[in-house]
């Protein structure tokens, strides 16, 4: 799963000029006609850059969101949830697999990206940094915020790089059934015990602010994205993904009787578009930087399973499988 | 037949598979390499899936549902072996876990296919090829990792000496042990360890590591009487958490 909102950091321009802009042209060109890229066709540094950039960061979510799911594993009540939610989470990690394939064909290795993730360099999803206290908010995840990754995937799927999309697909197919088993778990919620419904109100309450972090910040303070627009990299913007986020869920909430914490989210009638209090943009940039509940104890977990495995990994490698950067 | 044999036979296994099923789905998230991860949350479920399945004979016995069974009993009321209990530790402790268990545990369900019980019979066969995958990851692995760096085949041989004793103890006879052999429901521990020994000796002698003498190896007993390490009740108090909240509630 994964909220698109802090892939696109500021961009430069710039290094547009040095391209060579016959080129330049023609990649655009087939990006217009609908053509996907591959990974030895030419194109751009900065579409290189970015798309790793996003990948990446997509990956990480992907290993880290495995994390505060992973460990209701151990607990999840009965048969039925237990096998579940293994198959649920070991999706994730194998999205994570795949999604490095797909940055790996740009250029960068497993290694060095994991390594950056541990250093902080590169960053993942903002709401995997926030606790889950209860089995409520385990479903909330796999009901609710696997939804918000499908809103921001399935648009993905239809950018530009080949092997992204690709991976995208078949990662899609998969959160759909993620998101039956959320939904399923919610609705036993729901319609179970006072204390059971009260779980999942209590979840509901603190997931939401970052629910509406998730898909980035708000079109009026995020960063010029035109060319990545044209490029087919970013496929909407942070707001129509939240307007169709909340589209799709809130009458869905509200079906099954509880109450969304923010009293001015309504439809707006003239503009069809979502009314809501202005989420906290302040606190997003605060946890994205690191300062967030759990971002230390997330890294943490990351570079203590790296570090173990460090032996096995030595283990297999072979002079003969050196990583070659590919040539475009 | 002798119900209480097959009972007991059938609590044992279910015990080791929901056990070891949970101990490999620890490894979520936490593998050596991401491959590694999705290897042991794929033999998690299996695991806890033939042990659902184990559960549902039992209930055709008479035995409660596999849910209350599994999520409500107390450390001295399961059987599995205490080899299953013991945290995951490092990888190699996971790894040569895994190759003892699941060496043994596919010879055992083979001998199954013939059991006179036919429903177990019947499972038997249905998992046979889910088991074959078991067993190839373990001899893959224990091969590459037993032969490889100093390092490596340093942590495989120390695992595998503090392992053996548990291993040994996957063998502890029931108090069935005749009865069941002659109802023909199981062919007995005494034969599937014989059977086992033979196989990991071939696979080990394909690596680095070394087996001791059989001889002085003390096989550690107790767990199919009730009698754990103190590392079981830990973990099914954690597996128990939330459906103890509340036992009527469904999840």
């Amino acid at each position: 799963m994964y909220g698109g909102g802090n892939t696109f950091e500021g961009i430069k321009t710039d290094s547009l000029a040095q391209e060579d802009p016959a080129k330049l042209a023609e990649f655009e060109a087939r990006i217009a006609r609908g053509e996907k890229i591959e990974p030895t066709d030419w194109m751009p540094q900065l579409y290189r850059k970015q798309l790793i950039r996003m990948i990446e960061q997509h990956a990480h979510s992907e290993i880290i969101g495995a994390l505060p799911e992973g460990t209701w594993i151990t607990r999840a009540p009965g048969f039925k949830r237990k096998m579940s939610l293994m198959a649920k989470v070991q999706d994730e990690v194998g999205h994570a697999q795949l999604l490095y394939s797909a940055a790996e064909t740009l250029g960068k290795s497993r290694e060095q990206m994991i390594d950056d993730l541990i250093t902080g360099k590169s960053k993942y999803s903002n709401i995997f940094n926030y606790p889950t206290f209860t089995w409520a908010d385990c479903c909330f995840i796999s009901w609710l915020v696997d939804a918000g990754a499908i809103v921001n995937q399935i648009a993905n799927a239809k950018g530009s790089y080949g092997p992204y999309c690709r991976a995208l697909d078949r990662i899609c197919a998969e959160e759909s059934f993620h998101l039956k088993y959320g939904h399923h778990c919610v609705i036993y919620l729901a319609t179970g015990t006072p204390k059971q419904r009260a779980m999942f109100q209590e979840a509901l309450n603190r997931w939401w602010p970052p629910m509406m972090h998730f898909f980035g910040p708000s079109d009026k303070i995020s960063v010029h994205t035109e060319v990545l627009m044209r490029w087919k990299v970013k496929m909407g913007t942070n707001d129509d993904m939240r307007n169709q986020f909340l589209d799709m869920y809130v009458p869905k909430i509200l079906e099954l009787g509880f109450t969304i914490p923010d009293p001015k989210l309504k439809k707006n009638p003239d503009t069809g578009r979502w009314d809501y209090t202005e989420p906290d943009w302040e606190e997003f940039k605060r946890v994205i930087n690191g300062d967030g509940p759990c971002n230390k104890e997330r890294l943490e977990v990351r570079r203590i399973a790296e570090e173990r495995g460090r032996w096995v990994r030595e283990a297999l490698k072979s002079p003969k499988t050196a990583y070659v950067t590919p040539l475009a | 037949m002798n119900n209480l044999a097959l009972k007991e036979l059938l609590y044992k296994m279910a015990d080791d598979l929901l056990i070891l099923g949970h101990r490999n789905s620890e490894w979520t998230g936490m593998g050596p390499l991401l491959e590694e991860d999705i290897a042991f949350s794929s033999m998690a479920q299996d695991k806890i899936g033939q042990s659902h399945a184990l559960f549902q004979l039992l209930q055709q016995l008479g035995e409660q549902a596999p849910d209350t069974v599994a999520f409500t009993r107390n450390a001295e009321q399961f059987h599995n072996c205490v080899l299953v209990e013991l945290p995951n530790q490092e990888y190699d402790f996971s790894l040569i876990r895994h190759f003892l268990f699941d060496t043994a545990d596919a010879l055992r369900w083979e001998m199954l296919t013939r059991s006179s019980y036919e429903p177990l019979a019947q499972l038997a066969r249905k998992i046979q090829g889910e088991l074959r995958y078991h067993t190839l990851h373990a001899n893959t692995w224990v091969k590459q990792l037993g032969s490889a760096t100093e390092e490596s085949i340093g942590r495989l041989q120390h695992s595998l000496e503090t392992a053996l004793p548990y291993a040994l103890g996957m063998f502890e006879k029931s108090p069935y042990e005749q009865d069941l052999i002659t109802d023909g429901i199981f062919e007995g521990e005494t034969k599937l360890q014989e059977a086992w020994k033979k196989e990991v000796e071939k696979v080990i002698s394909s690596t680095s590591l070394r087996l001791p003498d059989w001889k002085i190896v003390t096989p550690a007993y107790g767990g199919r009487a009730g009698k754990h390490s103190e590392h079981l009740q830990p973990m099914l108090d954690e597996m128990s958490e939330v459906f103890r909240m509340d036992p009527t509630a469904e999840w």
